[in-house]
């Protein structure tokens, strides 16, 4: 018999391990809820799937009373534009001067101390200064999401520039390379696989604050709605929801894991 | 008059003397192998070639002029690791100098010369034998290769001097064999200037023309780096004999426990 830090599952044992815990977690949220509707059927907290179904049926294949929209579907789609807006922007801000900083000394001096400081604001500490200067529209909530994932991207970037062998730097030059070359054909190439992990890394945190900022002041969108219905403790609805939202966070780096992988052989070979 | 003329060249760092009072003539065409103790300068004497380091006195000329303070198509390089880009391709890493040199902004080629530049990085890749593997990145080839590879995308821009820094420390020694040979045929046919570091005494005494020993004359055990290393041996390759090697490896050796 070998030591169990030797032993590993099949394939079969692997998937079967895996989907264990889902499946011991249903049965004890059915057991729960069972008993607890047995004891009151009006129970809100723990739902029969029954009520579930309902629910998802009237959030996502019914259109709205109140406005004849399919709630679901509008949420879905007003939550996904700001995320990714506010994700593009921070990435395209944080490449740019990743970038800069990480390859050139000069603008490190000038602007790693400041970009520092910046990250450790706390993002939600200003959200109420969002407001104030963007007011309540949908650029306030962008702007979470940038001031939220922006410096760690940034700073990010700049490390994973830092760490471009020098002997590649000094190689380009050999090879002819004045320094706007250098960061062209040598730093952006080598950063953008890099920049798809900070991405992947950031978008937890993206949707954590855009939840806030949906929360606190929108007319539509996942969180929204969430807090709304959360006056009713409609737990049937609000499950649904967050089952959602963790499925669309999870397709969002799933594809952006596979698109690095199809993009950038090099650098999923070489590690 | 000589290509490079080493004029009582010394590196200090802080009261750290690395190397003090080096002169030598270089000519165009010469093979220089370096060898020594780790720490005695070898790395150091490349670097202030490239114009990463700058010596701290005395003079580095190249053709009468002071040498650039920083890299650039005077001298090519090949390091032991890390020499080729990983995220382009075999082809792509050789077509690299023309591509940069077609095009200030992008550092790309276009059309015709794209098509030239294609075939010329072919062709190079065939002379050092890479014809199996144009379109495979570094990470796909032999360290062996790597290194092949790494000739090839230097000396495609012909540099006047090709520097070499220990190259081949990390090859199998079949693989080095080979790689001896390429770059002698190399260097004959390109007729460049070369300096090639290397840890192997022996690699020093067969390949190229000329051998330098680094090693510290005077060595104080108690700060080793009190005094710097000169050129304690500069032999002409080929007419040295098994005594002179054995002496070279003998104090080469114990000015490495020294500083060990």
């Amino acid at each position: 018999m070998k030591k169990l830090i030797n032993r590993e599952p099949g394939r079969v044992g692997k998937w079967a391990l895996g989907l264990l815990p889902f499946v011991l977690l249903a049965i004890c949220y059915l057991v729960a809820s069972d008993a607890r509707l047995e004891a009151n059927p009006n129970d809100k907290l723990l739902p029969a799937m029954s009520s579930f179904v309902d629910a998802i049926d009237r959030m996502a294949f019914e259109p709205s009373k109140r406005t004849g929209e399919y709630q679901l579907w509008v949420d879905t789609v007003a939550s996904l534009k700001r995320l990714a807006l506010g994700v593009l922007i921070s990435a395209s801000i944080g490449l740019v001067f990743g970038i800069a900083t990480g390859t050139i000394p000069y603008l490190r001096a000038g602007f790693s101390p400041l970009i520092t400081g910046l990250s450790l604001v706390p993002p939600m500490a200003i959200l109420p200064v969002l407001f104030i200067i963007f007011g309540l529209g949908e650029l306030a909530k962008v702007m979470l999401i940038i001031i939220g994932i922006t410096p760690f991207i940034i700073r990010d970037m700049q490390q994973r520039a830092e760490e471009i062998p020098a002997e590649q730097v000094i190689k380009m030059q050999t090879l002819g390379a004045n320094t706007w070359q250098i960061v062209l054909r040598l730093v952006w190439p080598q950063v953008m696989p890099r920049l798809l992990s900070a991405v992947r890394l950031s978008l937890g945190s993206a949707w954590l604050f855009l939840i806030a900022a949906e929360a606190i002041a929108a007319t539509e969108g996942l969180g929204y709605r969430i807090f709304l219905v959360r006056r009713y403790l409609a737990m049937d609805t609000i499950l649904p929801y967050v089952v959602w939202i963790t499925f669309l966070a999870f397709i969002i780096d799933f594809t952006l894991a596979r698109y690095s992988r199809w993009r950038y052989p090099w650098f999923h070979g070489a590690q | 008059m000589a290509a490079i003329e080493i004029k009582n060249l010394w590196k200090e760092y802080g009261d750290q003397v690395v190397l003090e009072r080096l002169n030598a003539k270089v000519e165009e065409g010469e093979f220089v192998t370096i060898v020594g103790a780790s720490g005695c300068g070898k790395t150091t004497f490349l670097k202030m070639m490239l114009g990463t380091e700058q010596a701290s006195r005395g003079q580095l000329l190249l053709d009468g002029e002071p040498i650039a303070a920083e890299p650039d198509e005077t001298r090519g390089i090949v390091f032991q690791r890390y020499s080729v880009l990983p995220h382009l391709s075999a082809l792509r890493n050789v077509m690299l100098a023309g591509e940069l040199s077609a095009n200030r902004w992008l550092g790309l080629a276009f059309g015709a010369r794209r098509r030239a530049l294609r075939d010329e990085a072919r062709e190079m890749l065939e002379s050092v034998g890479l014809s199996q593997a144009l379109d495979k990145y570094p990470h796909e080839l032999s360290g062996g290769m790597q290194q092949r590879l790494a000739l090839a995308q230097t000396l495609i821009k012909r540099p006047r001097i090709l520097l070499l820094d220990e190259p081949f420390g990390a090859l199998d020694p079949g693989i080095r064999r080979d790689m001896h040979k390429l770059v002698l045929d190399l260097w004959q046919k390109q007729n460049l200037t070369v300096f090639m570091i290397t840890h192997d005494l022996a690699e020093g005494f067969y390949l190229g023309t000329r051998l330098w020993v680094f090693d510290k004359e005077r060595l104080d055990p108690q700060d080793p780096g009190r005094y710097g290393a000169r050129v304690t041996y500069d032999l002409p390759v080929g007419n040295s004999d098994k005594g002179t090697l054995q002496s070279i490896s003998h104090s080469v050796d114990s000015t490495a426990r020294a500083l060990a």
